[in-house]
Parts: structure tokens; sequence; C-alpha cells
């Protein structure tokens, strides 16, 4: 700080040092900031006792083994009901392996774009807007999803084929929704290739394109899946839009066709109805919920060990 | 090469076909990848001029002014846009100082050492937790625990927990904006650190927080899976008391509005559904382009 570098045993740094650094009331004010930072602490250990405590209660109830049984189905609205949430899983799967096929070229190829072919006011211009597609409200997606992707594109063209509740319809706005995200975050790591390695390659002859997709996209690979994670993260903790357009059928398949149920449209479903507290459609709320936590948890820690290393590579 | 870990040994550069073609394909690639850039884009403005195309003949003072109803027509989101508003106003009044105030701590106070490394991976990974679960937090702590039902006030701690993690985020990096050089004259002249943060860091950060600030609010409004999760998916027609005593009223938001019409089966409903949609994403676009404002003013300064 500043008193360590003024110099040596001169006036003013003798004087700064003797003076006290606080007056009477500043501990006060520290310790009310201490306070706000605790408040970020106490979210996660409340979040983890709430979705755990109650998850403990269902697994009295509902063995391990059962839950995770890949066999069993998830069938809570009649007798004999089944807790396999791994139909829930692969509905949230499903919606997320077609959400990335739609988004991944998209957002990667905004990216390329935006980093190393756009000029500087082209790109002040265009991440905003790009942004903007993040900053839409779900439910604005969920009912375009229902609507209009599903209703007067998707209906049409396949006929038959696919059920008016469809995971393709969710998937396409997941897609629309998490482009900025994959866009901006490799982006971010496109731009932190050193630029000698660019000069390196225009020296040898290599054209924009092949610069592009062959010097800097290798280089930036890292921070590339740090934004997949990222998104995937996104897409499996969405709600809104899978819960209205995806349908409410838990089922087994990746189709896109076919209409299923995600792990969050489960949830919002329990919530919706008027589940009594403490019977197992109250407690299954929690357990799948505390599955989500834990699935986004492990790609949010991954997406940021990566973003690490990938920093300390080039710095 | 001092760039190994990330990149391989070896960038094999060696080219394929005649210079002629070569370049024909990078200005090719040019336009296809602007293409792919605008696409998502397109595909926004075409269904927003879809959404206008129904909503617009739904949109008219009526609707703006009316109590949801039964009927189609007579449905209205008088009480959805009150209800977002005050839920709105109190979260931000509860998120923003506790937001403000970490910030300040992480960057002015905090000791360098575990402790901060923990409170900022804890932020990160706060930010990347699903809305629905902090639904799930406010239904089991506010709605139940604290025994606030499903009222405005339960509504707004639990936005407020939803957007402090990326405004404490926004917050840090305006405060790392302000030049070292200003709190050190300002130590230098005799301030204290709690005077220097107050007089110098804090305004000089304020519309870096600001634009943070109005974009939680974008997000905040257009938040529909943790209010539900909550409760707050009920049929409201009175406005909301302006009083204490209201805080504990149940509620409902534009959101919450457009999503029940939107799984409604009768189709008359998807007009109404529609023109919420307008209003909703011109109040969104509208902050956007506001913290855009606040943000391009910054630079100037």
């Amino acid at each position: 700080m500043a008193l360590a570098s003024s110099p040596e045993g001169s006036d003013l740094a003798r004087a700064l040092r003797k003076r006290p650094l606080r007056r009477p009331g500043e501990n006060l004010i520290v310790a009310s900031l201490v306070l706000c930072a605790a408040v970020s602490i106490a979210t996660t250990f409340a979040i983890i006792f709430v979705l755990f405590s109650d998850a403990i209660g269902f697994f009295q109830e509902i063995s391990f083994w059962h839950f995770f049984n890949p066999t069993n189905q998830w069938q809570t609205l009649f007798n004999p009901r089944s807790f396999g949430v791994w139909e829930l899983v692969l509905g949230t799967l499903n919606v997320t392996l077609w959400s990335m096929v739609i988004a991944l070229p998209l957002g990667l190829a905004a990216a390329v774009y935006l980093s190393e072919y756009a000029h500087v006011q082209t790109r002040r211009f265009l991440k905003p807007l790009l942004e903007l597609l993040a900053g839409v409200p779900t439910v604005v997606y969920a009912y375009f999803a229902l609507t209009f992707i599903s209703d007067d594109v998707l209906l049409p063209l396949f006929g038959d084929s696919v059920s008016f509740f469809n995971s393709l319809s969710a998937s396409i706005m997941l897609g629309v929704m998490i482009l900025p995200i994959i866009a901006s975050v490799s982006e971010d790591a496109m731009a932190s290739v050193p630029r000698d390695l660019r000069e390196a390659a225009y020296g040898l002859g290599a054209t924009r394109l092949e610069v592009a997709f062959r010097v800097v996209f290798p280089a930036a690979i890292s921070g590339i899946m740090a934004a997949i994670l990222l998104a995937i993260a996104r897409v499996i903790g969405e709600t809104m839009i899978v819960a209205v357009a995806a349908g409410s059928t838990p089922s087994l398949t990746l189709s896109p066709l076919e209409s299923i149920q995600t792990m969050t449209g489960y949830m919002l479903q329990v919530a919706l109805g008027d589940a009594a507290r403490g019977t197992t459609d109250y407690t299954s709320l929690f357990a799948v919920g505390a599955l989500l936590f834990l699935m986004t948890f492990v790609l949010n820690v991954g997406a940021q060990i990566i973003v690490r290393r990938f920093r300390e590579a080039y710095e | 090469m001092a760039v190994v870990g990330a990149t391989p040994e070896t960038v094999r550069l060696r080219a394929e076909g005649s210079v002629a073609r070569r370049q024909a394909w990078s200005r090719a690639s040019r336009w296809i990848l602007l293409g792919a850039t605008l696409l998502g884009l397109v595909v926004l403005v075409i269904l927003g001029i879809d959404n206008a195309i129904v909503g617009i003949p739904s949109l008219d003072w009526d609707f703006l002014s009316n109590y949801p109803s039964r009927f189609a027509e007579r449905a209205g989101i008088r009480s959805s846009i009150l209800g977002s508003v005050w839920v709105l106003v109190f979260t931000v009044i509860f998120a923003i100082p506790v937001a403000v105030g970490a910030a300040v701590w992480m960057e002015e106070f905090a000791p360098q050492n575990a402790i901060l490394t923990t409170v900022r991976l804890n932020i990160a990974n706060l930010a990347g937790v699903p809305s629905i679960i902090y639904g799930i937090l406010g239904l089991a702590v506010f709605v139940r625990l604290m025994e606030l039902g499903p009222s405005i006030l339960a509504g707004a701690l639990t936005l407020a927990l939803m957007i402090l993690p990326m405004t404490v985020i926004t917050s840090v990096e305006a405060i790392n904006q302000v030049a070292p050089s200003i709190r050190e004259g300002s130590l230098a002249l005799g301030a204290t650190r709690w005077q220097t943060v107050w007089n110098h860091v804090l305004p000089g950060a304020m519309p870096g927080i600001m634009t943070g600030t109005i974009l939680a609010i974008a997000r905040a409004a257009g938040e529909t899976a943790a209010l539900i999760m909550i409760g707050a998916f009920t049929f409201i027609a009175f406005d909301p008391a302006i009083s204490f005593a209201g805080l504990l009223d149940s509620f409902t938001t534009l959101p919450i509005q457009v999503y029940n019409w939107t799984i409604r089966p009768q189709p008359e409903f998807r007009a109404n559904a529609a023109a919420g949609i307008i209003v909703l994403m011109v109040a969104v676009i509208g902050l956007n382009a506001l913290a855009l404002v606040v943000r391009d003013r910054l630079r100037r300064n």
C-alpha cells in the first residue's frame, strides 16, 4: 500500500505510521461488512442443509438403490408408485444433448467471429445484442417454444411423428438461450491467446481462417471446454422452458421428438401441485433438487478449475 | 514455448490446396461465421415479430389496468405489474447493500488468505446455482421456517439471494476499476481506510455498481421458477397494500401471469400471453439498454 512505497524514514511515512488507522466506530463498520460477505457463505450452507435434510427423509422411505436403479420408472401419480430418478436424469440429458447440438456450432462460430474477424466497432455493437439472448426471461422462451416452434414449425414439419410437447422445441429455445454463454466465455479464451502465436502463423503465410481454426482455436481449447461446462450447467438448471414445452411424461429416450420430463420440470410440477409437507411427493422434490444441485456444482467447479489452469498457462 | 500446458507442442500448419483456393475459403468464412453469429438474433427477431402480431391486438389500456379474469378478453395485468414492481423494489433494498458491503470487504478490508479465497469461490459457485434451487431455499426458509407464507416479503428475500452473487461479482469488478492512486492519495492525506472507501472508492465505483444492479433487476424481473416454487402461482385480484402489513400479502408477477396464460388449454389466452410478453420484453430490453447507457457514461468519465 501507500505506506510501504514511501521512502523509509521520510517525515510523511513516520507520521502516517504513528497515526491510528481507524476512527472509533470503524471496527463496527468493518464488522458489518464481514457480515455481508458471510451472507453468501450462509446461503450455501442453507441450500445444502435444506436440500439434504429433507432428502434424507426421502431416502428413509425410498432406498438409494431404488432411486438410482436405471430399470425403475419415475411414476409418482398412481400406484404402484416408483421413484427411479434415471428417467428424469435422462430427460435432462436429452434436452442438454439437443440444445448443445444447436448452440455449440453457432456459439463457437460467434466466438471465432467476434475474436478473430470482427472490427472493434462491430464487436462493441454485436456483443451486447448477443448477450440480450441470455437476458430474455425464460418464460418468454417457453411460450415461443410451445406456440411458435412446436405448433407452427415442428408439427407441420414432422407431422404425426412428433408429439405436441417435445424435447426439440425446448432444446431449440435452450440453445438460443445459452448461445451468449458459449460465445462470450470462448471469446474471452480466444482473446487471451498471445498475439505472437497469430503473428507467427500469419508470417508463415496462413490465412485468417487457418489462423482462427488451427492456431487460436486449439490454443483456447480449455477455455472453450469451460464455456461448454457452464452452458451445460445453465441448461440442466433451466426450468420454465422444459416445464412448458418438453412435456411432463418421464421417459427413457434421447429422441428429440418425444415428450419427456426433466428434473427441473418435475420439481416445478410438485410446486404447482399441493403436496403436503412430509409426504414422499414433497420430499422427492428435495431429493431431485439435491441431485440437480450436485450436478450443477460439479460442472461449475470443473469450469472454474479449467479457467484457472488456462490463465496460469498464459500469464 | 511459453504456452505449452495449454497448446499442443507443435502447431501443424501444413497448407492444403492452392493459395487462391485457401484465400477464397478464408474470405468466405467471414460471411459464414457472421451468419452463424447473427442466426440466434434473427430467430429471436422473427419470434418477436410473430409474437407482436398475436399480442398487439390485445394490448390496450384495459389490458394494462384490469385484474386477471376467467374471461380472456377481460383479463389484464394490473396486479401482476404492481406485484412485479413491489417485489423488485424490496429485492433491490435487500440485495444491493449486502452485495456492495460484501464486495467492499473483499476488495478493501479482507486479509489475503484462505478465507477470502473461500468466499470468492463460494460466490462464483452460487452464481451458477439454478434459480429453482433458490426457490426451494425460499420455500423452506422464508415461507415455512420464518412463516412468511408465499408473500411479497418472502418473494423479495428469495430473489435477493438469487441476484446476490451476480451483484457481488459486478460490484467487485467496479471497485477494482477505481485507480489505486485515488486510494493512496486519500490515505496519504490522512483519511482512514473507511473514509477512503466511503468518500472516494464507492463514488468512483458507483456507475459500475449501478450497471450491475440494473442487469440484476432485469434478471429478477423475468424470474418465474423460483417464485412459483415459493407458492406465488395464485389468482390475485387486488393491489398490493402500501404498508408493512402489505408485505405479507400474497402476490403475482408479470412472468408468472404469462406462464399462467401460456399453459391454459383455451387458445383465447394465447393473445393475452403474447401481450404480456410484449410488456415484459419492453421492460427487460429497456433495462438492458439503460445498463449500457450507464456503462458508456462510465467509460467516458
